[in-house]
Formats: structure tokens, C-alpha cells, sequence
């Protein structure tokens, strides 16, 4: 924020905040181009497996650019001067996803597979289910703000929504993990994923009072803040709920998700180094603790241990009573298969992953059809959303909105840390979905919404400042002189 | 469908993906430089009154009245920020009322948790002499070491300290 004006011409400068045009224009010829890839790679996909352009291109290419067109408008509409990229890189995610759904569908190895289903209408609808949840998101919370008042009801309905898989009669256990509800008639739901965003609603209202007391009262140690005993309840309670999370519904990036948010924003609310410091020894210790006797974490940590391992394990068909997994080393070998630049699209066999080919292990499909260049722009693609988050939040100008942009982009790149990791291999597996990309109703939805919030915070925090009203007193306090 | 429309199309795919990351981060980059500075002189020179008038906050009496001393010898011509996060800053002094403070519309917007958002201002009399006063700010005004009570003439290379900031008058 410096500047010099020494040139004799110019005589007067002022440093003034840049008065930020709305940039709604730049955001459409982006969303042009963010629609114009997905329906180039679904054409790629035609050609390469049926060797024909499929029949749904131009409808499908409608479909996306309606889609995209209707958030834009009302993006215009309703909040001008919010952040020009994210739109435009949630479609682009939100379509290329769609078609490596689509592209898995065709696939004549998973349509064989008893669980078949023909994913990519059903990922459609759900985009435009979550394009409508951010049309009203957009249209009905004027203000960020509103939601601060109601912090503790957040709460409450996060612990709702967390603990509703295990009511006895909806909760359903799929794969081991029980993170579904099931409605009858609308199938399946995953709460956590708008627990996420409830819970940060909560995190950002809860530590905007407390972090002061969070952040001040403290000892120093070695070169760290330690907080007082009393002050470690809160980060205690939260790492307990994670726990509990882990160990009824035995699913581990939920857990982790939320754990790691709160760590985030208490980081960010308090700038104590003390706080990551104590977060990732707690995670450590409860995640150690949990899986010493929790069989369904036992085996992801094993199949991330030793994949190769698991894979023989599952392929000779050792009776042991222990399920093993073969996905962890097949998920590599698509990575290794795909090489720099990939096979391209369609081209793969990524699809020999079976079950949850294009849900949990969709990053494997990128990451052999496209190759380590197309992985690096799909992470690069996500790694900007996060940025436009933390932006957004550095631009905000009430602590609520920082923290709550801060919590959520936080949460949205640690859900694509948790699950790109896992299926890496950098990190044990957790079911997570990739946002916007895997197939999965609920999760798509919520990230819309999310990305929904995220927009108004930002249109709030980059409008300029209204112009200053003339300031009578400034002309009544003129000096005047007896001369 | 033949290998080559293939390869042409899977690089061709990762080319248009990239270039899409490219221009988001173009996009990006202008949005990177949370200030600008406007001149205020050529502004008026070059004939748009309305935005100069806009962002003159003196009143208009108090610059005519000014530029009659404007040419005195021995009168600062410039203001220089020499301690704080603005170091090296100018603003050239040609009459107008300099206003200091945390406030968007200040002349000198000062980052600085220690500033009132309306700290100080700065201005000419009607001799030209410049004079700073302190606007009720919260942790005051120094002129050289004595905090401001009321509006001081400034001598020339005395430090006014607001906070972590210093300015000078300079000729």
C-alpha cells in the first residue's frame, strides 16, 4: 500500500482502496469458456468410444450453458460485485465431472456390474438441483451477516444432521460406513455434507466472540503459546464429536473434515501456531486410538500401508474375515498408466476399479486419462476456488464474514486434500466425495450452495464503499479570525 | 476414428484446460493490487471536474484562499510519509486540506490499528501557513514530542507522529 508521486505534473496523488468494477462481464466470458471444455471433452469422449459425436452433445452443451447462464444472471442480479472466478470454475468442475461420469457409464465392464445404474442424468439433475439451492441462496440471504444470529441453533442442527445416519430406521450402513440416510422414495442423503456448512456457520459466530479469550490468555513455551487449560474446551469438544463420529459412524473423513476446520479457523481467528500444533497431535492420537480397535479403519489403514498387499489378498481370496480391498493398488496403477499426458479421454481402463469408479475413485480416471498435466489443472482448478475464498475472506471487512469464508474454502480444500490424497495413496482412504466432480446427489448440491455463500460474502465484501456524504460540520468548523 | 484425431484431441483437451487455469489466474492477477493512487491534479487539468470535485474534501473557500501563498519561498511543497507501512509516500500540497485516518476517503489512508478512522488533517490558513489538527483521534497527534491540543502551525521537517506513522513537511 505505498506509493510515490514525485513527477511535477501530478501534484496531489491519494491512496484510496481500488473502487472494484464488477467484473460480472469478465465472469460470462469465462462461464463461455467453462462450458465450451465439457462439451469438447464430451464430444472426445463420443468420438474416442463409439466413434461417433454422442447425440446428446448439443443438448447436453444446453443443459450445462442454461445451467451456468441462470446463476450468472442472477448472480448479476442479485449480487454484482461478487468474486468473477468461482462461478465460472465450480461450472467447469461441476461439467467436467459430468462427463467423466458419463464417460464411466459407457464403459461395457461397469455395465455388466450388478450395481449399474446410469449415473450421468442423474448427476445433471442434481446440478441443477444445486444451481437452484445457490439461485436462492444468492436471492434470499441478502447479507451474510443474518446468519450470525443464529450461531447456536447452527449447532444444534449440525449435531442434528450428524447424528441422523445413526437413527435406528433411517441411517443406512452402505460399504461400512454410515453416513446415509435414506428417505424413502428419494433415496439415499448425506448429511455431513451440509453439516459442513451448517457447523461453519457455527465455528465462524462461536469464535468471533471467543477468540480473544482464545488467542490472549496464554502462556508462553518454548516458543509456542500455550492456552490455558479451561481455554482447550472448546477445540476438546470438537475433537471428542469427531471421535464419536469416527467411531459410530466409522467414517473417517467426515471425522477428519471437521476436526480440520476447526483447527483452520481457530488458527485464523486466534494466530496461534499453538492451535495447528495441538490439532494435528490430537488428530494423531484420536485417529491412532480409534483404529487400534475399529476393524473398518483397520483396513483402510492396511490397504493404504500395502496395497499391493490387499490386492493379492482380495484377488487369491484369503478367508480370513477380513474384507480386503483391491481399489487402493488399482487407483495407482491408473495414475501409473496414465503417464504425463494420459491416454485420453475414454481411452483409459480406469473403469476395471468396479465400485465407485466414478464417485470416491473418480480423481484415478482423471489421473489415467488425462495424466499427471490434466490432475495438476483439475487440483490447480480447486486450488483457485480456495484462493478466491481466502481472498474473499482478506476482503471481507466483519470478522464473521472472514471467518466464515475462511471456514468454509477451508473445508472445501481439505475435502480435496482428505480424498485426493487418499486415492493417491498419500493418506489412508476415506469415503469422500471429490466436489462437484464425483457423481453423488448430496454432495454436489451442498458444494453449490457453499459456493453460493461464498459469493455473497465476497459481493458484500468487494462492493465499494458508498460515496462519502459532504460532511456539514466541515464547513461550519472553518477558522475564522477577527482581522 | 483414427489414432492421430485422437492425440490431437486429448492434447488439444489438456492445451484448452490449461489455458483455462491461465486465464483465471490472469484474472486474478488484476485483482491482486488493492490500491490505486489518483491524481488529483491532472484530474482537474484534464478537465473532469465532477470526480475531482468529488474527491476534494477541503473546501472550496479555503483553497482559493491558499494559492495566493502557495508561491511563498520558504513553504513546504510536499508532505512525506517517512515512518509506518506508507514510507516514501508523498502528496505535493498545493492548498487543498489533507485529511489522515483509517477512512476510505482519507487523502492518507493509514493501515494502522493505532489511527482514528478520522485522525488528523492537515491544512493551509489563510496565510499559508500549515497547520495540522488533531480531530479528537483516540491515541492523539505528536508534533515533534508534545501530543496536539489544538490546531499547530507546522515548521518544516518537524515529524508529525500518528501511531506508527510519521510525516514530514518538506520543501
Amino acid at each position: 500500500m505505498s506509493s510515490t508521486t514525485n513527477s511535477p505534473t501530478h501534484h496531489t496523488s491519494t491512496i484510496g482502496s481500488i473502487g472494484t468494477p464488477s467484473r460480472r462481464n469478465t465472469e460470462l466470458a469465462l462461464l463461455v469458456f467453462a462450458v465450451a471444455i465439457p462439451v469438447f471433452a464430451y464430444a472426445n469422449v463420443g468420438l474416442a468410444i463409439n466413434e461417433q459425436v454422442p447425440p446428446g452433445l448439443l443438448a447436453y452443451g444446453l443443459g450445462l450453458g442454461l445451467l451456468a447462464g441462470v446463476a450468472h444472471l442472477v448472480v448479476r442480479k442479485f449480487a454484482p460485485y461478487a468474486d468473477p472466478l468461482m462461478l465460472p470454475l465450480a461450472t467447469l468442475l461441476n461439467g467436467i465431472g459430468l462427463v467423466v461420469i458419463w464417460r464411466l457409464d459407457q464403459s461395457k465392464r461397469l455395465q455388466q456390474s450388478s450395481a449399474y445404474v446410469e449415473a450421468a442424468p442423474r448427476q445433471l439433475l442434481y446440478s441443477a438441483m444445486g444451481v437452484a439451492l445457490l439461485v436462492s441462496v444468492l436471492i434470499f440471504l441478502k447479507d451474510h451477516r443474518v446468519l450470525q444470529r443464529y450461531t447456536y441453533i447452527s449447532m444444534a442442527g449440525a449435531l442434528f444432521l450428524l447424528v441422523l445416519p445413526l437413527v435406528p430406521g433411517l441411517g443406512a450402513n452402505i460399504y461400512g460406513a454410515k453416513i446415509w440416510i435414506s428417505i424413502p422414495g428419494l433415496g439415499t442423503v448425506q448429511p455431513g455434507e451440509f453439516a459442513k456448512i451448517v457447523l461453519a456457520v457455527f465455528f465462524a459466530g462461536y469464535l468471533m466472540v471467543k477468540r480473544d479469550a482464545l488467542a490472549l490468555a496464554s502462556r508462553r513455551f518454548m516458543g509456542l503459546y500455550l492456552p490455558r487449560g479451561r481455554d482447550l474446551g472448546p477445540i476438546l469438544v470438537v475433537w471428542a464429536i469427531s471421535i464419536l463420529i469416527l467411531v459410530f459412524e466409522t467414517d473417517l473423513g467426515t471425522s477428519l473434515l471437521f476436526f480440520g476446520m476447526f483447527v483452520i479457523m481457530l488458527y485464523v481467528a486466534t494466530e496461534r501456531t499453538s492451535w495447528i500444533v495441538f490439532g494435528l497431535l490430537m488428530s494423531a492420537v484420536g485417529a491412532v486410538g480409534v483404529a487400534s480397535f475399529e476393524p473398518h479403519i483397520q483396513t483402510r489403514v492396511q490397504a493404504w500401508l500395502d496395497p499391493m498387499g490387499e490386492y493379492l489378498a482380495s484377488r487369491s481370496g484369503v478367508s480370513d474375515g477380513v474384507v480386503h480391498s483391491e481399489q487402493a493398488m488399482q487407483a495407482l496403477w491408473a495414475f501409473g498408466s496414465g503417464g504425463t499426458l494420459g491416454t485420453g479421454l475414454g481411452q483409459g481402463n480406469s473403469d476395471l476399479i468396479g465400485f465407485a469408479a466414478n464417485s470416491d475413485f473418480i480423481l484415478a480416471t482423471f489421473g489415467e486419462e488425462l495424466g499427471l498435466a490434466g490432475v495438476m489443472a483439475i487440483l490447480l482448478l480447486y486450488g483457485l476456488i480456495a484462493e478466491r475464498g481466502v481472498r474473499t475472506a482478506l476482503a471481507a471487512r466483519d470478522p464473521f464474514g472472514k471467518l466464515l469464508a475462511v471456514g468454509l474454502s477451508g473445508a472445501f480444500a481439505f475435502q480435496v486434500f482428505v480424498v485426493a490424497g487418499g486415492v493417491m495413496g498419500l493418506i489412508p482412504l476415506t469415503g469422500m466425495t471429490l466436489p462437484f466432480v464425483a457423481y453423488g446427489g448430496s454432495s454436489v448440491i451442498a458444494n453449490w450452495a457453499l459456493i453460493g455463500i461464498l459469493l455473497r460474502i465476497s459481493d458484500t465484501a468487494r462492493r465499494p464503499a458508498p460515496a462519502p456524504a459532504s460532511n456539514p460540520d466541515a464547513e461550519m468548523t472553518q477558522v475564522v479570525r477577527p482581522s | 476414428m483414427s489414432e492421430l484425431t485422437l492425440t490431437v484431441m486429448r492434447l488439444g483437451f489438456l492445451a484448452v484446460l490449461w489455458l483455462f487455469v491461465i486465464v483465471a489466474v490472469q484474472v486474478i492477477r488484476s485483482d491482486l493490487f488493492g490500491t490505486r493512487v489518483t491524481q488529483r491534479g491532472s484530474r482537474r487539468e484534464a478537465g473532469r471536474p465532477q470526480q475531482a470535485a468529488r474527491q476534494q474534501s477541503a473546501p472550496p473557500q479555503q483553497r482559493q484562499q491558499a494559492a495566493g501563498g502557495r508561491q511563498r519561498r520558504n513553504a513546504p511543497s510536499k508532505l512525506v510519509v517517512t515512518e509506518g507501512t506508507l514510507t516514501g509516500t508523498t502528496v505535493a500540497l498545493q492548498g487543498q486540506t489533507i485529511t489522515l485516518g483509517r477512512a476510505h476517503d482519507s487523502t492518507i489512508v493509514l493501515d494502522d490499528d493505532y489511527a482514528s478512522s478520522r485522525h488528523a488533517r492537515i491544512y493551509p490558513d489563510r496565510d499559508g501557513q500549515w497547520i495540522v489538527e488533531d480531530l479528537g483521534s483516540t491515541n492523539g497527534t505528536y508534533l515533534d514530542r508534545t501530543r496536539l491540543t489544538t490546531p499547530t502551525p507546522i515548521p518544516l521537517g518537524a515529524p508529525i507522529r500518528i501511531g506508527k506513522t510519521v510525516i514530514e513537511l518538506r520543501k
